[in-house]
């Protein structure tokens, strides 16, 4: 086994695709990638920034949540990021899937999955920077929280969940979208989604109408819980709707992917 | 339709002893279609191992068409081939295990330099972190880009993008490599650096199939060439018998009016390759040499009077398909194919 680029050379010795290592190259590439596309890694990470202060200063004087409303807002804010970092996951999936590159990974025999994981996980760590940097400033600005480490890890464990739910479903997007522009497109309306929900107004503000789907979409439960956490208030049973809503979202879109992926590359 | 084609074994020694020279691509009835179009026409073609098939012909011909699914990235309506050994429908791991596709867009990332691409496809190849970095210096050097070897794809001029992207293909020595026009929208100086390092690459044992719409560039790298139109392949040989069947030269003469223009073109019958009669040109085959050319002028125009200028010209891609076809390349087979991306 001294020379082992001969024995890869050969196709006889060749048995199972080695996926695992395929997509750690992936998530170096998409890592490295979107590290150097400056244009979109200072929107990831500023723009939370920016909302939040938005929020807080412009917006926040007007709210009465019951608490300091820098608190109330910045599971709100996150949110509303993962959707904003969802959009850059689903334009560079397009633009593997309509460059030359995936046809290249293809014949090297890589995976769909392997390439897509890449830039899930990449999608993933943008976001949780952002995540941590947002609440750096949150803590400037006055953002207070009562929970414990546990709290803190419960917290975190159900953001990383979104994250990674609302990323694999923009890789879908990715997939299926016709360009890269298009990709852009689909991913908009998840911004809009955290709008409707308790992120930054409480929902008994709303229009009746416009409550029922408010209290019982995605985001609510994420927001809740996340909130309630990290404040030490009690949750309900927010965290076991968040988590269910997160796993349904990312098995679907990882069925749908895969299912996606197979006439797009025909 | 379908034609086979047997190409120049004299080059397959290096590879192997065996009697019968293996092949390197072996399809038979290759056919599909798209929405109820034929792409491709029930295709059979050989190319031997260790030669070069240029399969040369217009855009919408089936080209592309026909290498995604010897690379196995497209499944064929119907037929079947072998590549380096395997067959593309049940043994498509071992076949993308051993083949390189360098396609007409050039698929290196933008964002990375080039030594990173090539150390990814490395990676990817099955290379482990050191081997990788070596094979990626030892390709960078030998295709002349060691220089850029740190700077960002996007900083590359169109010539160092294609041969970057050719190294990309040829990390994992790949057995049988499929070019998809190497050359399109290269310009001519990056052209010729392009051909010597596919003629360098073709010297080292590999197989290559590649595509092209240029029959200089088929002539210049092939040992067999395939024509293909409209789906179907109409004509294969090696060039040299390639050229003799279409005439690799032509001579265009303007007549000094109509009524020599019907003269010419009356007294030629059959040997017109083309005539243009708004502009009263006519042209006709020629080897090109002076004494050709002279005995065709004296035919032509014994008194001297009828011709007004005459010029020599390469045969193009349309004047092969006009003598193999007898109609221009540009209707035979313009809208058939989706343009695949």
């Amino acid at each position: 086994m001294s020379d082992r680029v001969l024995t890869i050379s050969s196709p006889e010795t060749i048995t199972a695709p080695h996926i695992f290592a395929d997509a750690a190259s992936m998530v170096g590439r998409s890592v490295r990638l979107s590290r150097r596309n400056i244009e979109v890694l200072l929107v990831s990470l500023m723009l939370p920034v920016i909302l939040m202060l938005m929020f807080v200063y412009l917006f926040g004087g007007a709210i009465d949540t019951g608490t300091a409303y820098v608190s109330y807002v910045v599971p709100g804010v996150l949110v509303l990021c993962a959707g904003f970092g969802s959009a850059s996951t689903a334009i560079s999936v397009s633009q593997d899937m309509h460059g030359g590159i995936m046809d290249r990974f293809r014949s090297m025999d890589v995976s769909g999955a392997a390439v897509l994981s890449g830039h899930v996980v990449a999608s993933v760590i943008r976001n949780a920077a952002s995540t941590v940097l947002v609440f750096g400033i949150a803590f400037l600005i006055g953002f207070r929280s009562n929970a414990g480490l546990w709290g803190w890890i419960a917290a975190a464990g159900i953001l990383l969940m979104f994250i990674l739910a609302i990323s694999w479903l923009a890789a879908f997007v990715g997939v299926l979208a016709r360009s890269p522009e298009a990709a852009n497109g689909f991913t908009f309306f998840l911004m809009f989604l955290p709008y409707a929900s308790s992120a930054f107004v409480p929902i008994d503000t709303m229009p009746s109408w416009l409550q029922g789907f408010s209290a019982h979409q995605p985001v609510t439960p994420v927001i809740e819980s996340v909130r309630g956490l990290l404040a030490g208030t009690p949750v309900g049973n927010a965290p076991w709707l968040a988590i269910g809503w997160c796993a349904g979202i990312l098995l679907v879109s990882m069925l749908l992917s895969a299912v996606a992926f197979r006439p797009r590359t025909r | 339709m379908s034609a086979a084609i047997t190409g120049t074994a004299e080059t397959a020694g290096t590879s192997t002893s065996t009697a019968s020279a293996p092949s390197a691509i072996q399809g038979t009835g290759l056919t599909k279609s798209y929405g109820g179009v034929r792409v491709l026409d029930g295709v059979d073609l050989s190319v031997p191992a260790g030669s070069v098939l240029a399969l040369l012909g217009p855009n919408g011909a089936g080209k592309t068409t026909l290498v995604r699914i010897l690379a196995t990235l497209l499944r064929p309506d119907a037929g079947s081939a072998r590549v380096a050994g395997f067959d593309i429908l049940h043994d498509r791991h071992r076949v993308r295990r051993s083949i390189s596709l360098t396609g007409q867009d050039v698929a290196v990332d933008e964002l990375q330099t080039g030594a990173e691409n090539l150390r990814m496809m490395g990676r990817l190849t099955g290379l482990t972190r050191a081997q990788s970095r070596f094979r990626a210096d030892q390709l960078l050097e030998r295709f002349d880009l060691s220089d850029a070897a740190r700077r960002r794809i996007s900083t590359y001029s169109g010539g160092m993008r294609r041969r970057l992207d050719l190294a990309a293909g040829l990390v994992g020595h790949p057995a049988v490599i499929f070019l998809d026009e190497p050359t399109t929208g290269l310009d001519p100086r990056s052209r010729q650096d392009m051909w010597q390092v596919i003629s360098e690459l073709v010297r080292t044992g590999v197989s290559v199939l590649l595509t092209t719409q240029y029959l200089e560039e088929a002539d210049a790298l092939a040992d067999t060439i395939a024509v293909i139109n409209g789906g179907a392949i109409v004509a294969s040989g090696t060039p040299t018998a390639l050229k003799q069947q279409v005439a690799d030269q032509r001579l265009e003469l303007t007549m000094v009016d109509r009524a020599a223009f019907n003269q010419v073109h009356r007294d030629l019958g059959a040997k017109v390759l083309s005539s243009d009669e708004g502009r009263s040109t006519v042209s006709v085959a020629t080897d090109g040499t002076s004494g050709d050319v002279r005995r065709l002028l004296d035919d032509i125009d014994p008194t001297w009077q009828r011709v007004r200028r005459f010029a020599v010209h390469e045969a193009s891609l349309d004047d092969v398909f006009l003598a193999l076809t007898g109609r221009p390349a540009s209707v035979a087979g313009a809208d058939r194919e989706p343009s695949h991306v």
